[in-house]
């Protein structure tokens, strides 16, 4: 207990400012709501379930982002993740497990290519990943520019039903049939990425490379890391969970179109900076983002559960809230700076 | 040999070499298919205006120029780009309509206010949009991109909310000329020809550009040398919400609608990109106004030559991303040391011989 008193800094104060929020909020929802069942877990598991995909996507997000990059392709990569997958299953006639592995194979290549332009030839990430956006959603357009929606691969479609069911928290249903809350697969994999990651950057050397260089590229060069390489690494790092979460959104909707995930990067953008990651580079948890997708998903739910508000409020609030750790971010490092 | 070095290095030599590629793709498509092999620069009067693919993608592109004008002065000034600017376009619409038709009203062939009372708000609600933008990255130092990411996500929503998320139509003849036609001119063309006028006037007559170029090269220096620096960042902030504005106002009278959730949707990528095809670098300092206009009009004209070649809007991403990328390429450092290094060699294995 008393180590974690004392590593309490600003950068640790925005983590606790997003969690403390984050449960303010979910309970405040849950006192307002409570008769439309807000306090069901079953709620808390549908945010969880609707953001699974993008939990996947902001965690690698966060890894660009600690590099002090940033990323703005994942949206459009995950629009034509879901139109290959649609197309694969229904026009090509290949098998899904191919086509996932296909999937991920794409995201490497395009981590790859963007990463190579980034590092080795030191473009702005912005520029790059632009690039990136508008290539895979005109692509998106060139493998077919109907809806598609996947119907007839089995086991796609049974592991899109699959209910993990919870053995408590169950509730009566109108009948008196008790409805137990269920996880799906795609939660699973969402929450195994984030561990996983959060265990990368912690442990392993590439981790500690990338805090290295987001804190400060020159002193990581002085120190004897390939910077570029691992910039390189980051990037197809990224791109390789930005397709993982787009099977875990195509698993949700279950169809691919070009209009699909239009301005999720954003949604990944803002949850990492609520998530207290820095856009600067070097500070940052993957955890944070986790919490930061949960907020995203509570702001938008509550404002559905109201009904009467127009759906734009979840963008006004979500824009509010990112403001403020913005500016909070700011503050903090200026605090920092006068320190020094 | 020299004199092809010499062309070049003119700052001016990218935006223009890509604007005549596209001309010249034109003109052998046109050949190949048949058609008069100059069809691509005819201009004819029909139907009493005027009529041709040079005129219209003058007037399509207006929206991506006038952008262009105030992202060119944020990227120099901050060394980053504001993303709102689409957002922003579509704040003004729904602010604009929703005075002229009265909150609530979808669809009216009156206005509830006079025009100018509209216009100025929407005006009026751009620039403070440009204010908060510049004020959070000026004064709170905050990185462009995150700060304009706020707006971004806000700025259509809260046009979104004053339309009520609806399309809201205004059916008044005089609300349509600045997206219609004076005389047989389009007004697009007049509002943009005024736009970029005003602002040369401006940059050339004063020093502003000059100070705009010294923060953007060097902020503590020029901070020391007596500018200040956090004020010149927010005129520009100001001036680029201000462009949006405009821009939003072609945009949203083209159209007599307030249609928040398309107008100037993506807008702010044509506009970075029309800085970055100009000859400029993204990283701040010197800028070139006029390859930032040139290549606003080049991505239109891209847009109108895929457009004629037959690839379908929602496919033509893939070679504005190709084009990007080998723009980028060539310009990039270590391409520029690589080209350095062929020519010495060249020269030394010349020498030899």
């Amino acid at each position: 207990m008393k180590k974690t008193k004392t590593r309490i800094n600003g950068n640790n104060m925005l983590l606790l400012i997003t969690i403390v929020l984050f449960v303010v909020m979910y309970i405040g929802g849950c006192i307002v709501y409570a008769d439309k069942g807000f306090a069901r877990l079953q709620t808390f598991f549908n945010i969880l379930i609707n953001n699974a995909g993008l939990i996947c996507i902001a965690s690698g997000m966060t890894c660009v982002m600690l590099t002090g990059g940033i990323d703005i392709s994942v949206g459009s990569l995950v629009a034509m993740d879901c139109m290959i997958l649609a197309a694969g299953i229904e026009q090509w006639g290949w098998s899904s497990p191919a086509l996932m592995l296909f999937i991920l194979l794409v995201g490497v290549v395009f981590g790859f290519v963007q990463g190579f332009c980034i590092a080795y030839l030191d473009i702005q990430p912005f520029i790059v990943t632009m690039a990136g956006m508008f290539f895979a959603r005109g692509m998106t357009a060139v493998i077919s520019t109907q809806q598609i929606s996947i119907v007839s691969d089995k086991l796609f479609t049974t592991l899109a039903g699959f209910q993990l069911k919870m053995p408590f928290g169950g509730t009566l249903n109108r009948k008196g049939i008790m409805q137990f809350p269920y996880l799906r697969v795609t939660v699973i994999v969402a929450l195994v990425v984030v561990v996983l990651v959060f265990l990368m950057l912690r442990y392993t050397r590439f981790g500690r490379s990338i805090y290295a260089i987001g804190g400060n590229q020159q002193s990581a060069t002085l120190m004897g890391l390939d910077v570029k390489k691992t910039k390189l690494k980051v990037y197809m790092l990224a791109s390789f969970l930005t397709s993982i979460g787009g099977i875990c959104y195509c698993l949700n909707t279950m169809a691919g179109t070009t209009q699909q995930a239009l301005g999720l990067e954003m949604n990944a953008i803002s949850s990492a900076v609520i998530g207290g990651t820095l856009l600067t580079g070097g500070v940052g948890n993957v955890f944070g983002s986790l919490v930061g997708v949960l907020i995203n998903g509570t702001i938008s739910t509550l404002v559905q559960t109201n009904g009467k508000l127009i759906s734009s409020w979840s963008n006004i609030i979500t824009a509010i809230l990112l403001c403020f750790f913005i500016v909070l971010q700011s503050i903090f490092a200026r605090i920092k700076d006068s320190k020094k | 040999m020299s004199s092809i070095k010499k062309l070049t290095q003119k700052r001016l030599f990218l935006p223009v070499f890509s604007m005549i590629l596209v001309m010249l793709i034109n003109v052998i498509y046109d050949a190949a298919t048949g058609n008069a092999a100059l069809s691509f620069f005819t201009v004819s009067i029909r139907n009493g205006v005027l009529y041709g693919r040079l005129v219209d993608i003058l007037n399509r592109g207006t929206e991506a120029a006038i952008l262009a004008i105030g992202m060119t002065l944020v990227v120099s000034s901050s060394a980053g780009t504001d993303i709102s600017v689409g957002s922003v376009m579509s704040l003004y619409g729904g602010m604009c309509c929703m005075l002229l038709a009265g909150f609530g009203n979808v669809n009216v062939s009156s206005y509830a206010v006079p025009l100018i009372v509209g216009i100025g708000a929407g005006l009026l609600t751009a620039c403070a949009c440009g204010l908060f933008n510049g004020f959070l990255v000026a004064y709170m130092n905050i990185q462009p991109m995150v700060a304009t990411l706020i707006l971004w996500s806000a700025g259509r929503a809260i046009g979104l909310l004053l339309c009520n998320s609806q399309i809201v139509y205004v059916r008044v003849p005089s609300f349509q000329k600045i997206g219609g036609y004076v005389g047989f001119i389009p007004t697009p063309i007049i509002v943009a020809a005024a736009c970029i006028l005003v602002a040369a006037l401006v940059l050339r007559l004063t020093a502003l550009g000059t100070y705009i170029q010294s923060v953007g090269i060097n902020k503590r220096a020029s901070r020391i040398a007596g500018f200040n620096s956090a004020k010149i960042i927010l005129l520009c902030y100001v001036i680029c919400g201000l462009c949006a504005g405009l821009a939003g106002m072609v945009a949203t009278s083209r159209i007599y609608s307030a249609d928040t959730n398309n107008i100037g949707l993506n807008m702010e990528l044509d506009a970075i990109l029309a800085v970055a095809l100009g000859g400029n670098s993204l990283g701040g300092g010197k800028f070139n106004l006029a390859g930032s206009i040139i290549g606003a009009y080049t991505i239109q004209a891209i847009d109108t030559t895929l457009l004629s070649l037959g690839v379908s809007t929602a496919q033509s991403p893939v070679f504005k991303a190709v084009i990007v990328i080998l723009i980028v390429v060539i310009q990039s450092e270590p391409m520029k040391d690589f080209f350095k290094k062929m020519s010495k060699k060249k020269a030394a294995v010349k020498g030899a011989a």
